[in-house]
Order: structure tokens, then C-alpha cells, then sequence
């Protein structure tokens, strides 16, 4: 095999398993090491809504240019559940790899594509003859295949081995247990296999201040900096891991020595009652938060309108999974941003952050407190499954400096200076008045907080010019808002044709310009949303270029239905391209690109 | 000031140094003679005899007629006319927020019994701190005469509709629960709700009060068993009730044999003497055969049904929360230090 054909750091992995059988920590163990080998990865776990039985696969993304959206086209499967191995040794690419367990073939089946490189492993009998205890054997079957792979794409085995070690810290049995299935897979490889294939994985330098965690850790975390101090939530996928990581991190970092914390977290009956315990909360001035997805978005939809109308501080994590209904609970989309900002009945609209990535997701987190707060409104910080529960490289988080931004809230002795004190009175003309908390020891501090009509100074009003005066202050805030909710990020090199996009649509972005230029010499400009209401620079982008293409991960193109909404102008609407992906799968560049480019191709440039 | 024009006496103050006027509200919007304003006036006499600081106080409340009621009292304390049902989650919100602050939840039988059930078995499971009272009149009085699901089996509706499904009991309901504090009353005896009212206010924990309250406009009429008449026929008061704060000592010795008492977390006493029958607040699964009995004979059933002297954890004990209001919390107590902070991520590496 000549130098030149060798592909090195450049290839899709996807291995296909079934859930429950203890795949996970395997393929965590290879991302990880491929990690410390400084090479840019990307992992993504496609798995189904199920606890043990089903198939599921980890796919990862290996670059040495840096992309690590998921690569739509497999160069390697590692075949290991027998219901979905013809199918998966189908989806290999021609040229591509397939490593497969022999003891596992359905009956009458043998792999037989010419245009694909095989390694049969016995792993089943292999497991069998290495690994003594019984218990571990279903476990570490899955080491043997990182074994196999480790050998096969010379994966550095000092590194692998400090990843089991860390790994298992805590449990050292586990350690050498781990380490011999690997050795085991090594050794099968190096007397049984023949590399015939030209993949190679080297050391870069490529990982330098990064690590590796999910998005709803991230957000939970950005939680905790972010000063939230109670938290309301029901289970539900792919949100449940934001809470529970909240959780564990108030465990440790909030509470003294004898159990006092300094936060209070309810796991509440239903989604209902939990938006309603962050609304009391926020009410009575604590900063609160719920995490939830698109479901629990429906059930919250009253209290939405209330939080808006009776002017409550709060903040949702909505973590998106394919809908309408139960849908796919394990799959992503971008399917509920409409929803988001105009949640509940009558006239109201709720600002919305989205996090384009890892740091975000900390950082969007921990300042939607001071969105909220500010604004003294519901605020949604949208993530989704991808985001929030697959792995993503984060830049290290720098420490938070500035402090918390608590919005207008005036004490007893603020109070006893205040003539003319009213709930709803505009006095600052951003639509943002002064509130006071429960429990002020001001005999003037009291306001009755309601979901009726009300005057500025929060007596019951029935009154046209009442209602209509409110309502239109109401209205300012979606200005005032433009203040406190993150710009976007804009890459405008004065090309002709421009992109937006939002979320996580942004991992395969740099890939899929990279593509256009490369097979369609296609230069073009980049936005990326980070948050509704639009700033001027959404409409800037619109002006300065001829096409704009959108991309949604929905069928509806909901993004562009707002930008529709908003830009009314023929001259900015007629540029709209619209792109849809809406499969489930985290979106790759490939899909992008072609998409853009079959516009374009019918397109004079 | 010359010598005939007479000094105006001092309005009275209550031992936190509050006039009456600062537990008094707006004046009701409610149907002339409705029995939720007596209770108004009833919560007015508890708050303001027991001298709690109303600044202090939340009062809640849901939808419906009930739940306007928290604007006519308590014109000091915070208050929140939330959603139809979901009123307890709300008070709990706030309690975490503030743990200091002392709730009180006003509902109704539909807020209760029917779209809010949830929350209200949610509330009692975590023993919410709460004065929870149920306005019940058995009646959609705000959507004009509709049934709730606590009217009885056989009550007309005034339009001639008969009820024939079996009415829920909120207050059987709430000891099943596990609540300490479930008391049921007529909003027509301030003798008897009065003291019911204190003793919900010195528990410590989630306290349910219970009061036929009837309604003059859609369920006063023959054939209604919540009707003014019907209620004062049915009622069977369970005891005597007198009420002791625990900053004042009982002015007479107990009479053992006639009289029981019980003492409430914050050391205040309720008395309960002796009516026809003997009656043991404490014993849970004696309250539940006792009102299920009474029902059974049409009698409705007053007084303190049960309270439990060695009571649940209630929910700010429970979740272990730090003295000071989480609300007050900077960033001095939210931040994560800066190495931890780190070592976090190097983990992560």
C-alpha cells in the first residue's frame, strides 16, 4: 500500500448495536481517546426510545480539517446486533469498511458486496474464551471491538488505556477487566486480520483547550453560574439530563456541610405544575427555571400567557425532539420555535435564545436569567436533542465576572422614596416597570398580580383604553429585548449569496461552504440566528444580498415564517431560499449542500 | 387644641402594631349575601386577632368566584389571582422563593375538586406551608349554575337538572392524603371558623379548611342540599371550639371528661368541648368512618376533623432549603469558586 492512497484522520465510524448492552461506555472510551490523540471528533448517538432491546448506533466524525458534524456518507461500520446487520453492511460506502461480528450473521447470510473491505470477528466466542466473569461478558464485548479498531486504525494504546483508567476511577476491578478485553481485541487483530483497507488515525494538536461534554450539562452548569435558584421540572426526553445535571452540581457546590442548600428543586406532578412553581418563584423574586421539550411546551401554554401578561420572570429550556405528539422522542429538530414565541392564546410573544453550539449552550444559559429578569418575561432557551444530549467539543468557559442583572425591583427603603409607585407604570419608557417582591415590609409594597385587566396600578380594569394601553406597552418590550438577547454572529465577505441558519445547523456549516466553494465555486455569506426578536443586522444581511437560503431543521420552514413575518417587503421576502431537513437526523453537510446547490445550479450568478 | 374639641381615640393595633384596616381589602364584587364573603370576613378576624404581619402574608387563589375573594382582604399582602386549578403550584413556587413569607391559598370546589385535583393531592403529598381553604358551594357560580364535582347525589340544579354522579370529598380526600390539618365548616358560623381559621394559621404545614359556603344565586333553592336551609338543617357541629395562641395562656383549667385539646406546632392550643359524642381529632381512621357515617345519615359533618400532633416534615424542611430567602441569594452563595469551576471542566478533558 503506497504512502499517498493512506487516508489519515479522515473518516466516518458508525457502530450499530443493541441498546442496553453496554455499548455506550465502548464508544465513549473510542471518542475519547481519538480526542487525546488531538484529532477533531465529533460523536453522535442515534438512539432509539427504549430501555433495552432495540438497535442503536454511535456514529463518529473524524477530521483532521476540523469538521465534526455528522458525516452522511460511512466509510466504517462495526456490525454488532445481529437484526440490523445486512442493513448496516448496506450502508457503507463503496470503498468502505465493515467489521463484523461472525457469531451473530442471520441464518443463510454472508456478506458478500465486492465493493467493500470486510474484517470478520468472532466476537461472540471470542468474549466466551477472554472474559472470565460471566457478568462483564455482555459489557466488555464491546471493549473487544475497541480492541479490534485500535489495532486496525492504530488508535495510541497509551492513550486508550488512561481513558479506561479514567473512566473507571472510581472502580479499579473495572480497569483491569476493561484493559484485558482490549488487549484481547488487539491480539485477534494482530494474529487474525490483515489490514487491507487505507485508513490511518495519527496524533494532531488539534484539541488544545477544548473538552468534551453535552449541551444540557453545559446548560445546567451555565444554570448554576447564572444564579438560578429553583428549579421545577418533569421528566421527559431528551430534557431530563439538563436537571439532573443541575442537580448533581447544587449537590456538590450548593450546599454547606450539614445538607442546608442553597437551592430548592421540585420534581413536580406534570409540566403544568412545574412552569407554575418557576412562575410563584420568579414572582416572588427567586431565579427559576424548568427544562422540558416540546410536549411539556404544549401543556405549559397557558401559564405562558400569564407569565407574559402578569409580567413574571422565568426561563425554559426547551430541548427539541421530533413532533407533533409522543413523535420521536430521541430524534432532533428544530420543530418548536414557532411554538416558543407564541405560546398561549391572545396577543403575547416570548423572546427566545438559541444556542449554536456548546459554549452557548453554558453561556446562553446563564445569562437568559438576566434576560428574564430584566425584561420581567418568560424567556426560552431553545436547545435541541443534538445539542443537548450528544457529545460537542467546548472551548474552555471563562469565569464569570459580571454580575447578576436583576432587572427593577424596588426594596422597602426604594419604596418609602417613591411617591407615585404603580406595578404597570411605564416610568422609564421601556415598557419595563418596577416591581416589588412578596414579603416587603412596606405598607404600600403590595400589588394584586393577576391574569385580568388591569390598570398601572394593577386594580382590575375592565376598561377599553385600559386593556389596549397595557397590551401596547407590553408590545415595547419585544424592542426593549433587543437589548439583552445575544446578536447574531455574521460572516459577510460582500458575496452575492448569503445563509441563515440557527442552532445546531451551524456544526456542518463551515463543512458545507467549504463544499459549495470546492464544487460549485460558491462564495457565500454566513448569519447565524441567536435569537428572536431579530436585530438590525438580520435585515442588513437581507438587503445586501441577492439569495438568501434559511435552513430549518422542520418541515415548515418555521424560522423563515417569522423571518416572513417580520420583513413583509417584497424585496427582502423575494430573496428567501428555504431549506428543510426534517428526517431526525442531526444534520450534516452534505444535505445542506446539495440542497443549496440545486437551487443554484438553476440559478444565473 | 382647645379644651372641647375631644382627642380622637387611637385606633386600635393588634400585637404587631397593625390597625384592622390593613386586613381588610377592597370591597366584594361577589352576589349580595354570598356565603364567600363571610368567609372573608372570617379570614379578616383570624389574621388580625392572631397579629400576623400582613407584609409577610401571600394570598393565592385560582379561578373562579372564590378566587376573587384574596382581593377583599389583606389589602397589605401580596397577592396572585393565578390560573383555574393551579394555585397550589404557584404558592410553592413562591415558597421556595421565600420561606420566610406565610400563604395563604383560597380556592373553590371546581378549583379543588375538579381541574385542579392534581395540584391539590400534589400540595398535600409535599405538605406545602399553606392555609388551603375551599370555598365550597357545589356550583360553578362564575359560568352561571353549572355542577361541581363535590355537589351531592341527588341536589337539583336550579334549571331542574338532578346530580346522579357521587360528590368527591376534599376533606376525606386530604386525611387519605396524609394531610395534618383538615377541618370542615359553614361560612355562616363565625363561632366555629374562626377559631378553625387560627389554628390553620398556626400549623405548620399544609391546612385544609373546608366550608360550605352556599351560593345565593344558582344553589339557594328547594332540592339544593347546599342551600342556606339545607346546610343549617344538615349541620352537626363535632365540638365547641376555642382557641388559644400560644402568646396567651388559657384563662380556665381543662375539664377532663368535657373538653380535649390540642397543641399546635407553635406551642397555640385548640380546645374542643364535648357535644353528643366524644369526638378524637387524632385518630385518622376514626375521622374517615365518622364522615363517611354523618354522610350517610345527610348530616354534614363539622369542626376539626383530624390533625396530627406529630406531624410530617412540611416541604421547606423537606428540601432542606437555608434560612435566608433563596431570592436573596447573590453571587457570592450561587457561584461555583473559580477552581472548582475549572476542575469541572479538566474532568471533562
Amino acid at each position: 500500500m503506497s504512502q499517498s492512497s493512506q487516508i489519515i484522520n479522515d473518516m466516518s465510524i458508525q457502530f450499530a448495536t443493541v441498546n442496553g448492552s453496554g455499548s455506550q461506555s465502548a464508544n465513549n472510551i473510542i471518542t475519547k481517546g481519538i480526542f487525546r490523540m488531538g484529532i477533531p471528533v465529533g460523536p453522535k448517538n442515534l438512539f432509539p426510545s427504549n430501555i433495552q432491546g432495540l438497535p442503536t448506533w454511535y456514529t463518529i466524525r473524524v477530521s483532521k480539517d476540523g469538521y465534526r458534524a455528522r458525516k452522511k456518507e460511512l466509510d466504517w461500520v462495526v456490525c454488532m446486533n445481529p437484526d440490523t446487520l445486512v442493513e448496516d453492511v448496506n450502508s457503507v460506502q463503496p470503498g468502505g469498511v465493515v467489521v463484523y461480528n461472525t457469531d451473530i450473521l442471520p441464518k443463510g447470510y454472508t456478506p458478500t458486496r465486492k465493493d467493500v473491505i470486510y474484517y470478520p470477528v468472532p466476537f461472540t466466542s471470542l468474549a466466551r474464551d477472554k472474559v472470565k466473569d460471566v457478568k462483564l461478558r455482555k459489557m466488555l464485548v464491546n471493549v473487544l471491538y475497541v480492541g479490534v479498531l485500535t489495532e486496525l486504525l492504530s488508535l495510541d494504546l497509551e492513550v486508550i488505556k488512561g481513558v479506561i483508567k479514567d473512566t473507571f476511577a472510581s472502580k479499579p476491578k473495572a480497569i483491569d477487566a476493561n484493559v484485558e478485553a482490549l488487549e484481547a481485541g488487539i491480539n485477534y487483530a494482530k494474529e487474525n486480520l490483515k489490514k487491507q483497507d487505507n485508513y490511518r488515525l495519527e496524533k494532531m494538536d488539534e484539541n488544545k483547550g477544548l473538552f468534551l461534554s453535552d449541551g444540557n450539562q453545559l446548560a445546567a452548569l451555565g444554570s448554576v453560574m447564572g444564579g438560578c435558584t429553583v428549579c421545577a421540572w418533569y421528566p421527559i426526553t431528551p430534557s431530563s439530563s439538563l436537571c439532573e445535571s443541575f442537580i448533581a452540581f447544587t449537590e456538590k457546590h450548593r450546599q454547606d456541610g450539614k445538607g442546608t442548600k442553597n437551592v430548592g428543586i421540585i420534581q413536580a406532578e406534570d409540566e403544568l405544575a412545574s412552569l407554575e412553581m418557576v412562575l410563584g418563584a420568579g414572582w416572588a423574586g427567586a431565579r427559576a427555571m424548568t427544562a422540558t421539550s416540546g410536549p411539556g411546551v404544549s401543556l405549559m401554554g397557558e401559564f405562558a400567557g400569564l407569565a407574559y401578561f402578569a409580567e413574571i420572570p422565568a426561563v425554559i429550556f426547551d430541548v427539541q425532539r421530533m413532533g407533533p405528539s409522543t413523535g420521536l422522542p430521541t430524534r432532533t429538530c428544530q420543530a418548536d420555535i414557532l411554538q416558543a414565541v407564541t405560546l398561549s392564546h391572545g396577543d403575547k410573544r416570548h423572546p427566545i435564545i438559541i444556542p449554536g453550539g456548546a459554549e452557548e449552550a453554558y453561556e446562553f444559559a446563564r445569562i437568559s436569567f438576566d434576560v428574564a429578569e430584566q425584561l420581567q418575561q418568560l424567556v426560552f432557551v431553545m436547545l435541541d436533542l443534538d445539542l443537548g444530549m450528544n457529545i460537542w467539543n467546548c472551548q474552555q468557559l471563562p469565569y464569570p465576572t459580571d454580575g447578576f442583572k436583576r432587572g427593577k425591583v424596588l426594596t422597602a427603603e426604594q419604596l418609602e422614596k417613591t411617591k407615585d409607585w404603580g406595578r404597570y407604570k411605564d416610568v422609564d419608557g421601556d415598557g419595563v416597570c418596577y416591581r416589588t417582591l412578596p414579603g416587603t415590609d412596606h405598607a404600600r409594597a403590595a400589588y394584586f398580580t393577576r391574569g385580568t385587566g388591569h390598570t398601572e396600578y394593577a386594580t382590575y380594569s375592565e376598561k377599553p383604553e385600559d386593556w389596549q394601553k397595557n397590551i401596547e406597552r407590553l408590545n415595547k418590550k419585544w424592542t426593549t429585548a433587543l437589548k439583552y438577547v445575544p446578536k447574531p454572529v455574521v460572516d459577510d465577505k460582500g458575496h452575492k449569496v448569503g445563509i441563515i441558519a440557527y442552532g445546531t445547523t451551524d456544526l456542518c456549516m463551515r463543512e458545507s461552504r467549504d463544499q459549495m466553494k470546492r464544487e460549485h465555486n460558491l462564495d457565500a455569506d454566513y448569519l447565524r440566528i441567536r435569537s428572536v426578536p431579530f436585530h438590525d443586522e438580520v435585515k442588513a444581511f437581507f438587503e445586501k444580498h441577492d439569495r438568501v437560503y434559511v435552513i430549518d431543521q422542520n418541515r415548515d420552514g418555521q424560522m423563515e415564517q417569522l423571518l416572513r413575518m417580520n420583513y413583509t417587503e417584497g424585496r427582502i421576502t423575494d430573496k428567501i431560499r428555504s431549506v428543510r431537513h426534517y428526517n431526525g437526523m442531526p444534520l450534516d453537510a452534505r444535505t445542506v449542500t446539495d440542497a443549496i446547490l440545486s437551487f443554484e445550479k438553476g440559478n444565473a450568478r | 387644641m382647645s379644651a372641647d374639641t375631644p382627642t380622637p381615640a387611637a385606633e386600635p393595633t393588634n400585637r404587631s402594631g397593625f390597625v384592622k384596616n390593613a386586613y381588610e381589602g377592597l370591597p366584594s364584587t361577589l352576589c349580595s349575601g354570598c356565603g364567600h364573603d363571610s368567609i372573608t370576613r372570617h379570614i379578616i378576624s383570624g389574621y388580625w386577632e392572631l397579629g400576623v404581619n400582613p407584609h409577610f402574608v401571600a394570598k393565592l387563589s385560582g379561578i373562579g368566584c372564590s378566587s376573587k375573594t384574596p382581593a377583599y382582604f389583606l389589602r397589605e399582602a401580596h397577592g396572585f389571582n393565578t390560573v383555574h386549578g393551579r394555585m397550589p403550584s404557584v404558592a410553592a413556587g413562591a415558597k421556595l422563593a421565600n420561606n420566610k413569607l406565610h400563604l395563604i391559598g383560597v380556592s373553590g370546589d371546581g378549583d379543588t375538586a375538579s381541574i385542579g385535583m392534581g395540584q391539590f393531592v400534589h400540595m398535600v403529598r409535599r405538605n406545602l406551608e399553606i392555609v388551603y381553604i375551599v370555598e365550597n358551594n357545589g356550583v360553578y357560580g362564575l359560568t352561571k349554575g353549572q355542577f361541581s364535582a363535590t355537589a351531592d347525589i341527588g341536589s337539583v340544579l336550579k334549571k331542574g337538572e338532578v346530580n346522579e354522579l357521587p360528590d368527591i370529598d376534599v376533606c376525606t380526600m386530604a386525611i387519605q392524603l396524609g394531610c395534618n390539618y383538615v377541618a370542615r365548616s359553614f361560612s355562616g358560623d363565625a363561632k366555629q371558623m374562626v377559631p378553625l381559621m387560627k389554628g390553620a394559621i398556626s400549623h405548620n404545614g399544609t391546612a385544609m379548611l373546608d366550608v360550605v359556603s352556599p351560593c345565593v344565586t344558582f344553589n339557594n333553592h328547594e332540592g339544593s342540599t347546599r342551600s342556606f336551609t339545607a346546610v343549617k338543617a344538615n349541620d352537626v357541629p363535632l365540638h365547641d371550639l376555642g382557641f388559644h395562641p400560644y402568646f396567651q395562656t388559657p384563662e380556665v383549667e381543662l375539664k377532663p371528661g368535657e373538653e380535649r385539646e390540642v397543641e399546635l406546632p407553635d406551642g397555640s392550643v385548640i380546645r374542643m368541648k364535648k357535644l353528643a359524642a366524644d369526638y378524637d381529632p387524632t385518630d385518622r381512621m376514626r375521622a374517615i368512618a365518622t364522615i363517611a357515617e354523618a354522610k350517610a345519615k345527610g348530616q354534614l359533618l363539622t369542626g376539626l376533623l383530624y390533625v396530627n400532633t406529630k406531624q410530617n416534615k412540611p416541604m421547606v424542611e423537606h428540601l432542606k432549603l437555608t434560612g435566608t430567602p433563596l431570592h436573596a441569594l447573590g453571587e457570592k452563595e450561587c457561584l461555583i469558586p473559580q477552581d472548582a469551576f475549572e476542575k469541572i471542566q479538566n474532568r471533562w478533558r
